[in-house]
């Protein structure tokens, strides 16, 4: 039967189905990271079990780690006992971890892809929504609960029903200023927030397979806005070129022979998804949120929309940021342009807000925060000589970690202000208490840090 | 582990009508700092119930003394977002047991279940029912049987059936826990390892 790339890596990792229940699913690859994992070693403890296969699991310091002076212990008490805790509980259990500054450390999500521990064909989980960040790479990957976690260090499975499968295709050539970014936005706002609820998606077509695999990243990781499990891309010769000699990718003949085996990682020609949505690149612009929810996005060029139906949501959500309907969005007055996070802080996103300030400064009213993805994204970009172009701007380099994404350390924009920010969530208080968040492209977020206003990129390059 | 069972519970219910509430509301990343599963009841919707100054914010669902009971009644799409189970913990440690929606986000539902949190999903229709029967009384109560997979809503006499995964209903019927049925199948898995290897 002609099966989505979906099926063939789901069925390949079934151990076990029950009947009128989830399947058993065995996990290749478990990333950890210091917020959702204590609970679920404490379980082990409580059960007096080890990890099964500590081999399969790798530990890194993300969303809890200051982004200054790493270097010295973490002042706030509570974060600090809880990096502890993750030290203790890896050297307890056998678990390789990549701690504050340890050369690999970093955004899970970038650190995972970078080393090569992200393959084609596998299936990987980490106590984190973004997890389906690792599907560009072909990859079964989506974000579990704390008890999941504690099934996969027990036994390397976990239980869950097959998701069901969607398709979303973009063909065509992407404007001038349009990058991936935009198409991930753009197609969330046209599926809403739940629309992909229950769903795995492939993502298909021109637009995506044209995409560096950094961009095929940024749309993977933002499938769960739309409620996806995951999202994924078949890999290609671009897919097989990234994994090339990186730290854990396999070596010389057991590289090619692995690229023959992901080489036949594609959806059959007569395969049948569940649902499916076309969309054409020329429709796209670049695009930036007005809303609460990744959903409530426009083209930057666009009016925040009238609730001529009086939907109470919009509203609600209007009002915590402070706009009106009908409101036309460039011009508008932001405080803070945060670059970084897990969906857009790799060394690409570096390099293009980079180009873009080239020789330029960031506006008086704005303080602009660059947060590298990783220690290796950070020393590249040292070596790139984008550090000092990005410094010369006047914008603040911070250390690895996801800071201002989710305001959990101190990097929180302030009540009220304005946030452009590259990341991925604009929910309230995301960025911090009574913060107001506006995600977009590192591109235009660049563009915003230069001019102090909302701004299309396209003018200005 | 064995878990609580869950039994047939009648209660009042506490409505909070929006539409996609997602997990930083329902508890805020500041507040994911702990590393056991206790406590987090204390700040479920934090930033909506206290104001800047730890002030309580009167009008939330919350500090409105009108209502109270074990199940909670949330709008479109709840749970999206974050996958932290700390949503989940945060709920039950408060005192539900039940939440209702006409639509949940996948982690959080499988969070739920994970946790003795039964979550029960409605036709819209349905769940404007039920904010209107708690808009008409606001201690207007409601029986949940998972047994018989029916939620009635007790004033009107009106009998909502909902679904549930049979495998899932079993395990919070008997306080049976994944964890324990996956180290059952070690053998099972072991196979699957060297056929794969
Ligand atoms: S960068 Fe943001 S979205 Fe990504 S893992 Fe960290 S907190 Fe989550």
């Amino acid at each position: 039967m002609a099966k989505t790339l979906f099926d063939k890596i789901w069925d390949a990792h079934v151990v076990k189905r029950i009947e009128n229940g989830p399947s058993v699913v065995y996990i290749d690859r478990h990333l950890i990271h210091e917020v959702t994992s204590p609970q679920a070693f404490a379980g082990l403890e409580k059960r007096g079990i080890p990890v099964y296969q500590p081999k399969k699991t790798i530990a890194t310091a993300d969303h809890n780690v200051p982004t200054i002076n790493q270097h010295l212990p973490i002042k706030d008490q509570l974060s600090k006992f809880q990096v502890d805790k993750l030290t203790e509980n890896c050297e307890k259990f056998g678990i390789t971890l990549y701690g504050l500054n340890h050369p690999y450390q970093g955004i899970v999500h970038v650190i995972g892809p970078q080393l090569g521990i992200t393959q084609p064909g596998m299936t990987i989980v980490c106590g984190d929504s973004h997890t389906s960040t690792h599907g560009a790479f072909g990859a079964i990957a989506f974000g579990i609960g704390t008890s999941e976690v504690e099934m996969v260090f027990a036994t390397q499975c976990i239980m869950q029903p097959k998701a069901k499968k969607m398709r979303i295709t973009v063909d065509g050539q992407l404007g001038k200023g349009v990058t991936a970014k935009d198409v991930v936005l753009y197609i969330i706002s046209e599926v809403s927030t739940s629309g992909g609820t229950g769903y795995f998606i492939e993502y298909a077509g021109s637009a995506i397979t044209g995409l560096s695999m950094e961009g095929r990243m940024t749309v993977c990781n933002m499938s769960i806005e739309m409620g996806a499990r995951g999202g994924l891309i078949a890999p290609d010769q671009l897919t097989f070129d990234y994994l090339r000699d990186r730290e854990f990718a396999p070596k010389e003949k057991e590289f090619d022979r692995a690229v023959e085996k992901w080489s036949e990682l594609h959806t059959d020609d007569e395969a049948v998804f569940d649902k499916e949505f076309h969309f054409d690149a020329s429709d796209i612009e670049p695009m930036i949120t007005y809303g609460t929810n990744p959903g409530m996005g426009t083209k930057i060029t666009g009016k925040i929309p009238s609730n001529g139906d009086a939907n109470k949501s919009i509203e609600k959500s209007l009002s915590y940021m402070g706009l009106k309907p009908g409101e036309n969005l460039i011009g508008k007055e932001i405080d803070y342009v945060f670059v970084g996070s897990c969906t857009n802080g790799r060394i690409e996103d570096l390099r293009a807000v980079a180009e873009f300030v080239k020789g330029k400064q960031k506006a008086d009213n704005i303080t602009a925060w660059i947060v590298p993805g990783s220690k290796q994204v950070e020393q590249q970009a040292q070596e790139e000589g984008l550090t000092e172009i990005l410094e010369k701007a006047g914008f603040q380099l911070r250390q690895p970690g996801c800071s201002a994404c989710l305001g959990m350390n101190e990097d929180k924009i302030p009540q009220g202000k304005y946030s452009v920010s590259t990341s991925n969530r604009n929910f309230e208080g995301r960025q911090g208490p009574g913060a107001r968040t506006m995600l977009a492209s590192p591109l235009t977020a660049a563009a915003v840090a230069v001019t102090g206003r909302i701004v299309d990129p396209r003018e200005l390059i | 582990m064995a878990k609580n069972k869950f039994h047939k519970i009648v209660t009042s219910a506490v409505p909070l009508p929006s539409e996609n509430v997602d997990t930083d509301q329902i508890i805020p990343a500041r507040f994911l700092k702990a590393t056991s599963r206790d406590g987090f009841g204390e700040n479920l919707f934090r930033d909506w119930r206290y104001d800047a100054r730890n002030e309580p914010i009167k009008s939330f669902i919350l500090n409105d003394g009108k209502f109270s009971g074990e199940m909670l009644i949330g709008g479109k799409n709840f749970g999206c977002g974050s996958s932290r189970e700390h949503a989940a913990w945060a709920i039950h440690d408060y005192g539900f047991k039940v939440v209702v929606s006409s639509f949940f986000a996948d982690i959080f539902k499988n969070n739920a279940l994970n946790n003795s949190l039964l979550p029960i999903q409605v036709s819209d229709e349905e769940l404007a029912l039920i904010f209107a029967s708690i808009d008409d009384n606001p201690s207007s109560k409601f029986e949940v049987d998972l047994e018989s997979q029916q939620l009635t809503i007790l004033e009107t006499g009106h009998a909502i059936s909902f679904e549930i995964n049979p495998y899932k209903k079993e395990c919070l019927l008997n306080g049976y826990d994944d964890i324990d049925y996956l180290l059952n199948l070690k053998a099972e898995i072991e196979v699957f390892e060297q056929n794969n290897a």
